[in-house]
């Protein structure tokens, strides 16, 4: 069961929890689980099929490059945080 | 590989010179501005003299009349692409804004936005021709205050533009981030000790030495080469691409010797108007920004307003921090804000805070990367309070520092735990520092410290290591190089090949000729692009090793790899140098490259902490630095004097952006110190020598340990002079720059 | 047509012919007219260096001076300062000391640097900032340069 931080902002979808469990091994799978636990989460994570660009996943404190395939391991910790390129600033230049 | 265990290296750690520096010290290097094709045209661009209007119409034909004037774009001539957030290439941005940013159509957003481009067969004739091109403006009402922009009745710059809050209401504020955890409330009633102060941070810029600059050649296949002075050749390809409306396979980007970048080289601006003038004029076209249109034109960071409040019990624990921070984005959307979220107060444990950003339009140019961007201004803020707490406490502010300083597992203000880092150990090089222990004597002086973390980035890299016919290699990337890269380049593939370092050479390529790379910059090329050589030299001895096994017709298994030769673990053949093999590469199975891509994981996070000693003008309040240190964490240094570079280089514009730097703009929203003599950057004479301390905490997540260096150093300068100018004057400043007017009045109003 | 002038003067020892128009600067002259893109642009209005050539003797921001002025005149760019295949020590040590990372200061300092050293050839850290401080360095923090030019009037007064 991994354990998934929820951003700020977004806590209204939990029922202000700052943190909530899920199953998956996957992230695709995890925010599946998500979903079924508070619907209309996904839409403010996956867009198109896909990790919306503004948003990167840290699992177990290393952001995952993979995108919804990312492993997850039984006890990981998830993060959503926001995606960042590094000196190019936010990766999102709207 | 082990890693953040001891490793005995040959080449990594030393000071070789680097490979392309000849041609640098003769002034034989190219860079964007000095190519010359046959034919060439001049292009130059005209630019809006109003912060804020609507273009009504645009006539060009007398200008197009003029003799020696072969064509003029305008925004008209390119396509209209639809606002939404998308990929281009790698990177994800709405090309909607970024083609306006490129070419104005119906408004114009900042003084000196383009609004047409000519080209011509000479400069000065370009320049003649944008004074006959008639332009028909209504001038609008500039908004030119971060905190005006946000306020219920202020005008909207985008009617489209909304925010996900508010999503049916049109604004000026295109994002709000947010990070909470714990009890504001708590923590604060936990603390004997509140501060609370608001600060206020100009615009500033880059201040790389190169303008910008790109020559265009479209042929008649629909192809198009790019010559440019760029930190990310890729992402010009697709940006270009996308904003012209060609494949992104059609653009191929030939990176220049670039005249430093710090961030504000990674999109694009001259780049597609070349190419369309080009296009328009079947000749190669190259242009050149003027000091004035990089100031106005190109992307200066955010200017912000920032409020900070921290709390500590009076044995110098932190408990609570509420920070709410408003950063300027421009004319279009995209300021640094999450980032300064991101990595204020990242250097403490902290188990209650809330930190708000947000990123306001305004009429100013759209902001641009710059050194770890959004950081600075943040610290700026958080660094002063803690300044101001550790004397409440009275505790020394680097021991409060390292009381409440961040260890692996520690929480990051968005939430995930640190890896292993070297805040702490970053904080004791500059405790156990000569100049730290060292008195500082004489009257109106005063020393300061400040901490700076980073995030650094992994992303994406490829490279190719090609054994040449004797042996000695050459190392292919495409990351431009701006601090020296190509060296530590070469240092990690002669390290694993064995080779002298004079055998290695490094090439920066094109986007034809290497697979894709990502933007050098985010401190990533050491960390990411030096994994990708690392990987690729290691492919390269493992087919060096597969070629030995088949020359002494034994296994693979049978071969291993030391200093540069194969050696048969069993008998007693003579070993094989790479030298060897490569002498019989056409005869056992051709020739021998080593290739890697990555998207880089296990990225370090690096910490900085300055020291500066300043003396205060009384009469003046002119700030004279009069000595500086700076220790950061670079995890493992690959080239120790290029790793200084860095820190003494960001050391030196934090300086700057504490002092004199800023964006003068009247109340017309024009600039009007756009150039070098009014946007004041440090001089040789205003800074002291600067102490670089490297602490090397390896991290773990790189097989060499590797921590990006290239950023985090320009984070705690401006509050370190703050905390220094306090102790000099009694007076705690909150707004940058410090300059003399400004510190005068602080000064002279406390009526001391 | 615009009309050029025809300029006769020195450059790195060599006699040099060349036409230009009367408002093309010797920056522009040096650059476009005779290809020696050594010198760079960084301002054009004389405040970063980057463009500067010894003139008769004395540092001067080229892009502050007309190409026809270069009339007569004895001038030293950066492309003139090794002899042959052999680097100044100034450009040896600026190697060595890793003072450069960009590198588009560089040539301007090498010559400012020079014409110090020609002047002044055991400067102080402190006379050598005042004599480079028309040269902006965005990259260095001027540590390192100051190093290296101190290093080269070393080995040139023992050379």
């Amino acid at each position: 069961m991994a354990t998934v931080f929820i951003p700020a902002l977004m806590r209204k979808l939990t029922r202000g929890q700052e943190s909530i469990v899920a199953t998956g091994s996957t992230v695709g799978q995890i925010i599946n689980d998500i979903e079924n636990q508070f619907p209309g989460f996904r839409n403010y994570v996956i867009e198109s099929g896909e990790l919306k660009p503004s948003i990167a996943v840290s699992i177990d404190g290393e952001i995952a490059t993979g995108g919804l395939l990312d492993s997850v391991g039984e006890s990981s910790e998830i993060h959503f945080v926001p995606a960042l390129g590094g000196g190019v600033g936010p990766r999102v230049i709207r | 590989m082990a890693s953040g265990t001891t490793q005995e290296f040959n080449i990594i750690g030393t000071r070789p010179v680097r490979p392309d520096g000849v041609d640098k010290v003769t002034g034989r290097a190219k860079y964007g501005a000095d190519y010359s094709f046959p034919g060439m045209l001049h292009g130059k661009v005209l630019r809006s003299p109003h912060a804020h209007a609507r273009i009504k119409s645009i006539n060009y034909e007398k200008a197009l009349k003029l003799p020696g004037v072969k064509a003029v774009v305008v925004g008209k001539d390119l396509p209209e692409l639809e606002s939404k957030i998308e990929f281009i290439g790698e990177i994800s941005l709405n090309p909607h804004y970024l083609a306006h940013n490129v070419l104005a159509r119906d408004k114009v957003l900042y003084n000196g936005h383009a609004v047409a481009a000519v080209a011509a067969t000479s400069l000065h004739i370009a320049e003649e021709a944008l004074a006959l091109i008639e332009v028909d403006y209504e001038v609008l009402p500039p908004l030119l205050d971060v905190r005006d922009a946000m306020k219920a009745d202020a005008p909207i710059l985008h009617p489209s533009l909304r925010n996900k809050e508010e999503p049916d209401k049109p604004t000026n504020v295109a994002n709000h981030v947010q990070f909470k955890r714990g009890d504001l409330a708590a923590g604060f009633a936990a603390a004997d000790y509140i501060v609370e102060r608001e600060f206020d941070t100009s615009m500033v810029h880059q201040g790389y030495i190169e303008p910008h600059n790109a020559v265009g050649v479209y042929t008649s296949d629909g192809h198009a080469t790019i010559y440019c002075s760029t930190q990310g050749p890729f992402d010009v390809r697709s940006m270009s691409a996308r904003v012209l409306g060609m494949p992104v396979g059609n653009i191929k980007v030939v990176p220049a010797e670039i005249g430093g970048g710090f961030g504000g080289k990674t999109t694009i601006y001259l780049e597609p108007l070349a190419v369309a003038l080009s296009k328009a004029t079947g000749k190669p076209v190259k242009m050149i920004m003027t000091r004035s249109e990089v100031l106005r034109a190109t992307g200066p960071t955010s200017g912000s307003h920032i409020k900070v409040k921290m709390g500590a019990t009076k044995d110098g624990k932190l408990t609570a921090a509420e920070v709410w921070m408003a950063y300027e984005a421009g004319a279009f959307p995209g300021s640094p804000v999450m980032a300064g979220a991101m990595t204020i107060l990242a250097p403490y444990v902290l188990e209650h805070l809330q930190i708000d950003g947000y990123d306001v339009v305004l009429n100013k140019p759209k902001t641009a990367a710059y050194r770890a961007p959004g950081a600075t201004n943040a610290a700026f803020g958080s660094e002063t309070v803690i300044d101001e707490l550790a004397e409440k406490c009275g505790i020394d502010p680097i021991q409060f520092r390292i009381m409440n300083g961040a260890k692996e597992g520690s929480l990051q203000p968005a939430g995930p735990p640190f890896k292993r880092i070297g805040f702490i150990e970053t904080c004791q090089a500059i405790a156990n520092s000569e100049h730290y222990k060292s008195k500082l004597t004489g009257k109106n002086r005063g020393r300061g410290v400040a901490a700076g973390f980073w995030f650094n980035a992994g992303m994406q890299s490829t490279a190719t290591v090609n054994i040449h016919a004797d042996g000695s290699a050459s190392v292919v990337t495409g990351s431009p190089d701006i601090g020296g890269s190509r060296a530590s380049m070469s240092m990690i593939a002669a390290e694993v090949l064995g080779l002298p370092i004079s055998e290695v050479r490094a090439v920066v390529a094109d986007t034809d000729s290497i697979g894709h790379a990502d933007v050098t910059g985010g401190s990533r090329v050491t960390f990411a692009t030096g994994m990708a050589v690392f990987e690729a030299a290691h492919d390269a001895v493992r087919q060096l090793k597969e070629r030995a096994a088949r020359i002494w017709e034994r296994k693979f298994e049978e071969v291993d790899f030391q200093a540069g030769k194969a050696i048969s673990k069993n008998n007693g053949v003579p070993p094989m140098s790479v030298k060897d093999l490569a002498a019989k590469f056409p005869r056992t199975g051709g020739p021998i490259t080593g290739r890697a891509s990555v998207s880089a994981r296990g990225v370090g996070a690096a910490f900085a902490v300055c020291c500066v000693d300043v003396e205060v003008d009384p009469d003046t309040a002119k700030v004279q630095v009069l000595r500086a240190t700076i220790a950061q964490d670079a995890g493992r240094a690959i080239h120790p004097s290029y790793v200084e570079g860095q820190m003494q280089g960001g050391t030196a514009q934090g300086i700057g952006w504490a002092l004199n730097e800023e964006y003068f703009y009247d109340n017309q929203g024009l600039m009007r110190n756009s150039g070098f003599l009014d946007y004041r950057m440090p001089t040789c004479l205003d800074l002291p020598l600067i102490e670089a301390i490297i602490v090397e905490v390896p991290n773990p997540g790189h097989p060499l340990g590797v921590r990006g260096v290239g950023e985090v150093s320009i984070v705690p300068p401006p509050a370190a002079v703050a905390n220094a100018i306090y102790r000099a004057t009694g007076v705690r400043m909150t707004e940058l720059p410090m300059s003399p007017s400004r510190l005068f009045k602080a000064t002279h109003k406390k009526g001391s | 047509m615009t009309h050029k002038t025809q300029v006769q003067c020195t450059i790195n020892g060599e006699v040099t012919e060349f036409l230009c128009e009367p408002r093309q600067s010797l920056l522009e002259t040096l650059r476009d007219v005779l290809g020696m893109t050594g010198s760079k642009e960084g301002c054009l209005t004389g405040d970063c260096g980057a463009c500067s050539v010894i003139v008769d003797g004395r540092v001067v921001c080229s892009c502050l001076m007309l190409g026809v002025e270069a009339e007569g005149k004895d001038l030293v760019t950066v492309e003139g300062m090794a002899q042959e295949s052999e680097l100044h020590p100034l450009q040896q040590k600026f190697l060595e000391d890793a003072a450069l990372q960009c590198g588009i200061c560089t040539p301007g300092f090498l010559v400012a640097a020079k014409a110090l050293l020609d002047r002044n050839p055991n400067p102080s850290e402190q006379e050598i900032r005042y004599a480079l401080a028309g040269n902006l360095c965005r990259c260095t923090g001027y540590d390192k340069i100051v190093h290296a030019v101190l290093d080269a009037a070393k080995v040139m007064q023992e050379g």
